[in-house]
């Protein structure tokens, strides 16, 4: 038996098939402990790689030889390493994930959400090592990508398989988290770029407006993308409606929780606005709608084949960020609440901004760790 | 800054998990309390170098990035700890030696650690002279004063204590614990 390689891909679809899955993360506690691979089904162990380099002993004492146990590391060498080890102590169904974290923080699984009007079709493309969501549209031809990662090469493939071109990406906001690959995807495929004014005071590069008034058209007028203004997680946030059935929300509203004020700098201005988009305009919306966040926090949003979604009016009455109308009551929740702000979110924006230019290295770096763009209880 | 150590060990271009495992192995040939400098590219060899050093009992001394490259600068760790019962009786303790340090002018203080361990922080005022070249630099240590003698837990400025009793000094003080309990100011860089 020699030490098998099981890709992100794989890993993804054990993951969001919800087959049982042990993993071996031989990482440092230090960043395990900072970030590490989820799922409902998912059984995770940690022990530093340098610890099993003279004797495998401390992992015999608690798995079974004949247990699948797929090994993760970093960037892939030492699970490589850790599965040699375990491989010579005997064990017979060793797996090393191919490119560790770093690969696993990258890849996106696109999800089929539902068939649009003349044929159209909508993915979710989940990303599972950060919890980020992104959405691509297509229709007659055409696509349009919204709130697309910097991995902007799988929206690219994924275009030329289904032989569209992409015409329209929009960011539902700045990022805080992640870096933004709107800009840099609309250069490389010529399309049009879309940004909310009221996010884009100090961004460096042209932009399209992305306002209530306009309306965003992909294939020729027969999916409707409709701006829906909605501040609060940032001034400018604005949601979508696509074909009058589904609310892409960007960060403002998810399944499980809602959106933070706080991460562009005015907390207080911002929980204002953020109740008043939930509990006077989104309130107002049809509730069928099918809620398509831009995040999600807890693997269990997650349903089985790895969509997350949810009717609006369900999470009206299920989502604990919505039951609590009284502003003082919300206000105290978002204020208590706040979770430990996302790994450098501050040079994130500047690079969404286009004042900072990282290169490959860094930009991976800077988006390690987990995501925190949400605020639960 | 220079840092002189027993022996450097160039992992450049190499990606985790090597750099632990060829520091591991460059350990095994040298001596106990001796310092290795350990080139790498790695970025995650920093954090992966002193949880490793943690658990190992080497200690892990810091590191300086210069370019692309890392120096990690680790301290196999000691074989044993000498027993009390040789041990130099004269102690001071860091509190003491904190208010001496603020208001005595002719405290002599003696850094008896490794030179990588003094560059990455030592007490402003502190002369470096490794235990193992104390006998060869008597000569820089003034007689007329009393001489505090400090390193990290005590165990080696124990020995260099005792060293200078030997060799006529009368004021000999060893400093308990050691750097490791430290709370006053530091100094970073050689001399």
């Amino acid at each position: 038996m020699a030490v098998e390689i099981i890709d992100s891909d794989a890993l993804a679809k054990k993951i969001i098939n919800k087959s049982d899955t042990f993993i071996l993360d031989v990482r440092n506690t230090e960043e395990f402990e900072d970030w590490k691979i989820e799922g409902e089904h998912v059984q995770i162990m940690n022990e530093p790689y340098f610890n099993l380099l003279d004797d495998v002993s401390a992992i015999e004492e608690k798995i079974s030889k004949n247990q699948e146990v797929i090994v993760v590391c970093a960037k892939g060498g030492s699970s490589q390493l850790v599965g040699e080890l375990l491989d010579d102590a005997g064990f017979t169904n060793v797996f090393s994930l191919e490119g560790g974290m770093k690969a696993w923080s990258e890849h996106l699984e696109p999800v089929k959400i539902a068939d649009l009007k003349g044929g159209g079709e909508l993915f979710q493309f989940v990303r599972l090592g950060k919890g980020c969501l992104s959405y691509f549209i297509s229709s007659e031809g055409e696509a349009a990508v919204i709130d697309p990662s910097r991995m902007i090469d799988v929206y690219q493939k994924f275009a030329e398989e289904r032989n569209v071109q992409i015409t329209h990406i929009i960011d539902t906001h700045l990022h805080a988290d992640h870096i933004s690959g709107g800009k840099s995807l609309a250069d490389e495929v010529n399309g049009t770029y879309y940004l909310p004014p009221g996010d884009a005071t100090d961004v460096t590069y042209r932009f399209e407006a992305l306002e209530e008034r306009s309306q965003i058209q992909v294939g020729s007028a027969t999916v409707n993308v409709q701006p829906i203004y909605s501040p609060g997680h940032t001034p400018g946030s604005t949601s979508l409606i696509i074909d009058e059935a589904y609310l892409l929300t960007g960060d403002i509203l998810f399944v499980a929780s809602i959106g933070r004020p706080d991460l562009a700098g005015k907390a207080d201005a911002w929980a204002v606005d953020l109740q008043e988009t939930l509990f006077q305009r989104f309130i107002r919306l049809p509730e069928e709608l099918l809620v398509l966040p831009a995040h999600y926090a807890f693997v269990k949003e997650l349903k089985t084949g790895g969509e997350v979604s949810a009717p609006l009016g369900k999470l009206y009455e299920k989502n604990p960020g919505l039951q609590l109308e009284d502003e003082r009551e919300f206000r105290r929740m978002l204020t208590e609440n706040l979770p430990q702000q996302p790994n450098a979110y501050d040079k994130i924006r500047q690079t969404n901004m286009g004042k900072f230019v990282p290169d490959h290295q860094e930009k991976n770096d800077m988006e390690l760790g987990p995501n925190r763009c949400a605020i639960h209880e | 800054m220079e840092i002189n150590v027993n022996d450097t060990l160039d992992t450049k271009g190499m990606a985790c998990p090597m750099p632990i495992v060829k520091t591991k192995k460059a350990l095994n040939s040298i001596g106990h309390g001796h310092v290795i400098e350990v080139l790498a590219t790695d970025r995650g060899s920093t954090a992966d170098l002193k949880a490793w050093a943690d658990t190992t009992g080497h200690l892990y001394l810091g590191t300086i990035e210069e370019g692309d490259v890392l120096k990690h600068y680790i301290r196999k760790g000691d074989e044993s700890e000498p027993s009390d019962s040789v041990a130099h009786q004269d102690r001071l303790s860091l509190d003491d030696l904190s208010t001496r340090v603020t208001n005595d002018d002719h405290v002599v203080l003696i850094d008896v650690r490794e030179h990588a361990e003094f560059a990455f922080g030592h007490i402003p005022g502190a002369v470096n002279i490794p235990l193992g070249e104390l006998e060869d630099r008597l000569d820089e240590v003034s007689k007329e004063y009393e001489v505090c003698v400090i390193c990290r837990t005590g165990s080696r400025s124990d020995l260099a204590a005792q060293k200078l009793a030997y060799h006529g000094y009368a004021q000999v003080k060893n400093v308990v614990p050691g750097m490791s309990d430290w709370n006053g100011p530091i100094e970073q860089g050689t001399q």
